[in-house]
């Protein structure tokens, strides 16, 4: 499955939940946030939420600026 | 109104709702570590301080602390801005990302930049972002241009704060207009706070002393030599400038006046 994570091609080899997609980005318990296609999917969604192909996911932290 | 420093607090400053000590807000960019931009927001005194939201990527410093970790909401109001953002929409979508990171919180920092050289404010989409924001629950702190009508406009649409430039965007060049920022605090019946332009500790106090609420930093703390120092320096300019507003400066006059009297001369 393709899908596009912070506008990098990535091939995934099987289902896989946001919640999945966090770990294998090594952001578990970080403070994130998650859009798919434009909408925020709400952390309480991240464990149920499945990655469809074509999805376009931007995954966001909070740091330094003005 | 403070009659004296040394006793405790009561001007306090209010958005949205909730009150603050500091009227100093500060940036958290430009850092060369966390730890300095840990010990500089300490100095700084700050209640508020500004974060910016970026992409996390894969295998960007993984076990690093977070600027959250080191800055926490629990110690600190967060208040995400839209910096880099050109167009409304892009605004209106990273406040609504910020929100979600935070866990619901509503304040942000609005700003929709027109050019890259000048990064001066966007009126008419940050006008548009604006309204969109307000009605969406968000309770908003806008960075704008120093014009008086913009800035009631903005008030009137329900920003929470009005954050008027004193000059570009890390230009250190102080307050450039201050009968415009005159004007917008005596227009405004919600807190106004000169954002962007501040260099140095004067600037800021002069800032203060035109009436403003708060001013919001960055780059004058953390571009100084000593950031940590600047930090404390501007604390005390914001509370120095704030006092003496309150107190009421003293009328110019183009000639002297003595202040030791003429009776009991004996020459």
């Amino acid at each position: 499955m393709n899908i596009v994570l912070n506008g990098d091609p990535q091939l995934l080899s099987g289902p896989m939940s946001i919640s999945e997609l966090i770990s294998f980005m090594e952001l578990t318990g970080k403070r994130i946030a998650v859009e798919i296609n434009l909408d925020i999917i709400p952390a309480s969604e991240h464990n149920n939420h499945m990655l469809k192909e074509a999805d376009q996911i931007e995954v966001v932290a909070a740091i330094g600026g003005g | 109104m403070p009659s004296a420093i040394s006793e405790k607090n009561t001007d306090i400053l209010r958005i949205a709702g909730v009150e603050f000590n500091s009227r100093l807000l500060v940036g958290t960019g430009k850092y060369k570590d966390f730890e300095e931009t840990d010990l500089a927001t300490k100095a700084s005194g700050a209640e508020i301080v500004t974060v910016a939201i970026r992409r996390s990527n894969i295998g960007q410093n993984p076990g690093e602390p977070n600027l959250l970790d080191i800055l926490s909401p629990d110690k600190y109001t967060i208040l995400p801005n839209t910096a880099g953002c050109y167009t409304a929409d892009e605004a209106v979508r990273t406040c609504r990302l910020a929100r979600e990171l935070l866990g619901g919180a509503k304040l942000v920092k609005l700003e929709v930049l027109g050019d890259k050289k000048t990064l001066y404010p966007d009126i008419t989409d940050t006008l548009i972002a604006a309204e969109t924001l307000v009605k969406d629950g968000f309770d908003v702190m806008v960075y704008t241009s120093d014009d008086p009508l913009i800035a009631k406009r903005l008030e009137e649409i329900g920003c929470v704060a009005v954050m008027p430039l004193a000059a570009p965007i890390g230009s250190g060049l102080g307050i450039q207009n201050a009968y415009n920022i005159r004007t917008i605090v005596e227009n405004a019946s919600v807190p106004i706070l000169v954002d962007a332009g501040v260099g140095t500790a004067s600037d800021a106090a002069i800032a203060m002393e035109l009436g403003c609420d708060g001013v919001l930093m960055n780059t004058a703390i953390a571009a100084a030599q000593n950031p940590i120092l600047m930090a404390s320096a501007m604390k005390k300019a914001v509370e120095a400038g704030r006092e003496a507003y309150l107190a009421g400066r003293m009328p110019k006059k183009q000639y002297a006046s003595a202040s030791s009297p003429i009776d009991g001369m004996f020459l």
